[in-house]
């Protein structure tokens, strides 16, 4: 039996280079010997994906992409279909989960010093599938055509209407017609479904080849492959097979026992996973009395709401996204690690991290004086991490960096 | 006696769960305003009580509102119903068990005589919340100056006529005069009192009101008992497949210094 399996292994390897890509991506991928719990989340983000894009295969064939049939094709699925409620709240949590997944995974970055050289592009790769995960989000809410997915839209694409000549022109261009309607469902399932998958897929893709080249950083940010043993593997790295797959796999059983409390127990968490108000059917002549998008969008969102001019509100929030990109340039310190930066870093990240959560819940919330004032200031923060973060990093007290990795 | 639902409760913080709003508590002070509706206890698995709600929504719901995506089937066969039986004393319009739940009424003459086409009910109690339907049911009031001669405390100016009056009677608004934001007196319904008692006592009426809102519960998501049963079982496997990979993770391991 073993016998038949080697000699069809060879004959595809003479064809394929099949055992060549799973050693180099696999088993003869060395990672550093310590990471901690920060480090299951790039593993758990894969998981997820793969859920999303099964689940979605087994949603695309009972949902109706039409404005008069979409709602009801859902909860006719819910009922009618078996198990087609647990393949919705599969990927209604999904997509939360998603969000935070890659959160935990970016604030990772930050504090291990992650995107500094060598892995600069790594780090801005990792970004593009953030954006366009967030359009991925942002196409699929309007699927279930409830109110909220319906207004949410009608928020968002009228944002563009801000940008100066061209912005109106290019929202009805986005829209397809003067309001969302039928033709802007139809658009954005075929974006959901089918164009931004493909793009994410690639890009997960090419993260993973530029991980794969430069090597995995570790929580302390040192590089293993400045020592080797004399068949040239690093001292300090283990195989990923079976080391690392052993190990993930835990991640993911942690991580999907608190996946099915929130799918089986509590599918909407509250009203933060599936908003109460995305159970009435939209309605385009009645508009809600609060609108606000899901709540991984919501600390920008806060941001745009923080400024009291639509264009420069826009701008605001563009930035504030587009700045992450430029964090590997920002960071002048020598150090990658948390573990040896100065208080200066520490209290940055720790402002930082709380005014991303702060804005996060500010932007679910009905808009008073107060609470502006608050996203306001956060935003200041918000903005302060990064402006400033060329001056703080240079000027910290950093401490030595070991020569070796430190267990624990 | 029949005093009013929403009066009380003022000053109970909303809050909505989540591991965003932990750290964030604080603010919720801030945020919410508005006075919640009392909370009630539904439980979709009281069967009983599910039979008695699904009575109480064909005689007095389904005339207007339908639940489009619920199909007697599904009812008979979730609420221990005999088919013969859910025929006889469900099915008032059609005679298909496969049929959803559909009013005869034509949507667009329904928009003529109450103003707006009645809601469908299929996911009603989702988008509202079980406790603002018990709140609304049991809150209508006299208001002469309505087309209706009714109002009610949830929805201000609701099209909706009192429908359960035979079972509740009626109900006078309780009137105060409450400053308004210039610090004018303005006369403010706070409450609802009893005036003429219907077929059922207070405890009754609300006990009805109940059995009728946690059936609303159940069309919302028929799925649900059978999410929960799901869920535990694979929580269980879940937590013996945790076990066996923590052992193979700490075998493998035991190499790494």
């Amino acid at each position: 039996m073993s016998g038949a399996l080697a000699r069809l292994g060879h004959w595809v390897d003479d064809r394929f280079p099949l055992s060549k890509l799973w050693n180099e991506h696999v088993a003869q991928y060395y990672a550093p010997k310590n990471f901690n719990f920060w480090y299951y989340f790039g593993s758990l983000a894969l998981l997820v994906l793969v859920i999303q894009l099964i689940t979605g295969i087994w949603l695309a064939m009972s949902y109706k992409p039409d404005a008069a049939l979409a709602f009801g094709s859902i909860e006719l699925m819910m009922r009618d279909v078996e198990w087609g409620w647990l393949m919705r709240y599969l990927h209604s949590t999904g997509a939360s989960a998603f969000f935070i997944v890659v959160y935990l995974h970016m604030f990772r970055a930050f504090l291990y010093g992650s995107y500094k050289k060598p892995r600069e592009l790594l780090w801005i790769i990792g970004m593009v599938i953030y954006f366009v995960l967030m359009a991925e989000a942002f196409f699929g809410y309007l699927l279930p055509w409830g109110q909220m997915s319906y207004w949410g839209a009608q928020v968002i694409i009228s944002l563009f209407g801000a940008i100066p000549v061209i912005g109106e022109d290019l929202a009805l261009w986005i829209r397809g017609d003067y309001v969302v309607s039928d033709v802007t469902l139809n658009r954005f399932y075929s974006y959901h479904v089918i164009a931004v998958p493909l793009v994410l897929i690639g890009l997960v893709w090419a993260h993973i080849m530029a991980l794969h080249e430069v090597g995995s950083n570790n929580p302390d940010g040192i590089e293993i492959k400045y020592h080797k043993d004399p068949q040239g593997r690093p001292l300090d790295g283990i195989p990923f097979h079976p080391y690392y797959t052993v190990k993930d796999v835990v991640g993911m059983v942690v991580f999907l026992i608190l996946f099915a409390l929130v799918v089986f127990f509590a599918p909407e968490l509250g009203g933060w996973f599936l908003e109460h108000n995305n159970f009435e059917p939209a309605n385009p002549i009645k508009t809600p009395e609060h609108i606000a998008p899901l709540w991984y969008l919501t600390p920008y969102y806060a941001i745009l709401r923080a400024i009291p001019d639509k264009l420069l509100g826009v701008l605001a929030m563009g930035v504030s996204i587009f700045i992450l990109f430029l964090v590997p340039w920002l960071d002048r310190s020598p150090v990658k690690s948390i573990r040896y930066r100065g208080p200066l870093y520490r209290w940055a990240l720790a402002i930082f991290a709380i005014s991303f959560v702060a804005l996060g819940y500010l932007g679910t919330q009905s808009p008073t004086e107060v609470l502006t004032w608050l996203a306001r200031i956060f935003s200041i923060t918000y903005f302060a991490f990064f402006f400033l973060m060329p001056f703080y990093t240079r000027w910290d007290k950093d401490k030595p960096v070991p020569e070796r990795v430190t267990s624990k | 006696m029949g005093q009013g639902q929403t009066g009380a409760g003022a000053g109970h913080l909303q809050v909505r769960g989540g591991a965003l709003a932990a750290a964030l508590l604080a603010f919720v002070a801030l945020g919410s305003r508005a006075t919640p509706p009392p909370e009630i206890e539904v439980d979709v698995h009281d069967k009983a009580s599910l039979q008695r709600g699904a009575r109480l929504f064909v005689n007095y719901c389904l005339s207007c509102h339908s639940a489009t995506y619920m199909r007697f089937s599904r009812l008979a066969r979730d609420l221990d119903i005999p088919e013969a039986v859910a025929k006889q004393n469900l099915m008032f319009v059609s005679d298909k068990i496969g049929d959803t739940m559909q009013v005869s009424m034509n949507p667009r003459e329904a928009e003529t005589w109450f103003g707006v086409a009645p809601p469908d009910l299929s996911v009603l109690a989702r988008a509202r919340g079980v406790d603002w339907v018990y709140a609304f049911l049991t809150s209508f009031y006299r208001d002469p100056s309505r087309p209706n001669g009714v109002n009610n405390l949830m929805l201000r100016n609701t099209a909706m006529p009192h429908v359960l009056w035979e079972l509740q009677g009626w109900q006078e608004p309780v009137i105060e005069n409450k400053p308004d934001e210039a610090g004018q007196p303005v006369e403010t319904v706070v409450g609802v009192e009893l005036a003429e008692p219907g077929a059922l006592g207070a405890e009754e009426f609300k006990a009805a009101v109940r059995d009728l809102v946690g059936f609303l519960a159940y069309v919302s998501e028929p799925a649900k008992p059978l999410r929960q049963r799901v869920g535990f079982w694979v929580l269980w496997y879940l937590a013996v497949f945790l076990a066996v990979a923590y052992l193979l993770k700490r075998e493998y391991w035991r190499d790494v210094h």
